[in-house]
């Protein structure tokens, strides 16, 4: 169990890294892309942009939760 | 040599250079404070450790994947890693996060070196260790590009040379310096690397996903390779955007933010 733990650990270290929103953004990003494949929405060229539009703006939503003014935290 | 392989090599330099450094800190910590036989026992286990899954994978990538599940998973992978490279570069050039800064980095290793108490006689269990998972993790994300960059342009062994390459180059300078390389300017580096990372990242990932569709042959970007540089030129320009638009007159933290906060984990 704890070799298990250590393995997922060193993975998500790996992969994820100290930032989960990225990982999430391409993952978002690449399955818009997907949806759009499935609707049969564009044709290869038209897909292959919008889904480097795609990357472009959930990476822009990433930073912008990165950099949003945080409030500060009251005390009850 | 043509001007795409010279272009292979010189990213595989690069990107292999950046963490070098970074695994060579580590072991610099290690060796100076505690041990210097169980650092390089640890280091040669890494190296080891990282052929045998080098190996491993390449072939199994290869030989068992369709071409687009491949692009999907390698470019997926090298996408996360460049995104992540350059949010930091962004963040830093706009002032909201501090530099990397290799020096206190090594002062961080040295202080949890030195808090782990005696070197034990003998193999020194801690130094091994730090070492081994220092170079481990850096290693890996220089075999993932050593393998995608190589494939992409079907000259594996051109990234390979670009990758021993820095590996010697860097392990030379560390030993004319005997101290931690904070003179190589690794911040611009890495904000190279991150282009490359995020364009090449973005051309796979995108082909890959063709993987969904009857047949699975991959998506086609409109010219194909010659959209890469393009792609390398997007990617610059919404950085500088980014940048600009972030900018903050506010002080970066004075101390440097390590990317992972426990010993021996790359930062990246």
């Amino acid at each position: 169990m704890k070799f298990l733990k250590a393995f997922g650990a060193f993975w998500y270290d790996f992969i994820i890294g100290d930032d989960w929103k990225i990982a999430v953004a391409v993952v978002l990003a690449l399955g818009a892309a997907v949806a759009a494949l499935e609707g049969k929405l564009f044709g290869d060229h038209g897909l292959a942009i919008l889904g480097g539009i795609l990357i472009v703006v959930f990476f822009a939503i990433s930073l912008a939760i990165d950099v949003r003014p945080r409030r500060p935290k009251v005390d009850d | 040599m043509s001007a795409a392989t010279w272009g292979l090599l010189i990213a595989t330099f690069v990107a292999c250079f950046v963490e070098m450094v970074e695994a060579t800190t580590i072991v610099m910590a290690m060796g100076f404070t505690r041990s210097w036989k169980s650092a390089m026992a640890g280091t040669g286990a890494a190296l080891a450790v990282l052929a045998v899954v080098t190996t491993i994978a390449g072939y199994a990538l290869t030989t068992w994947l369709p071409e687009s599940a491949l692009q999907l998973a390698i470019g997926g992978l090298l996408l996360i890693f460049g995104l992540q490279w350059l949010r930091k570069a962004i963040l830093r050039s706009s002032g909201r996060k501090a530099v990397h800064d290799e020096d206190k980095i090594y002062r961080d290793e040295v202080a949890a070196a030195k808090a782990a108490g005696e070197p034990s006689p003998g193999i020194d269990m801690f130094s091994f260790m730090v070492s081994f998972k220092g170079v481990f993790l850096e290693g890996m994300e220089v075999v993932f590009i050593v393998i995608t960059f190589g494939l992409n342009a079907k000259d594996v062994p051109v990234a390979v040379i670009g990758a021993a390459a820095a590996t010697v180059a860097v392990l030379a300078i560390a030993v004319v310096a005997r101290r931690p390389l904070s003179m190589i300017p690794e911040n611009l580096l890495k904000y190279g690397v991150g282009l490359l990372l995020a364009s090449f990242g973005t051309f796979w990932a995108v082909e890959g996903l063709g993987i969904f569709r009857a047949g699975r042959h991959s998506l086609a970007w409109p010219g194909n390779d010659a959209v890469i540089p393009v792609l390398i030129a997007v990617w610059f320009v919404l950085t500088r955007v980014f940048i600009a638009a972030l900018r903050t007159n506010a002080p970066a933290p004075a101390a440097v933010e390590h990317e992972s906060s426990r010993i021996g984990e790359p930062a990246t």
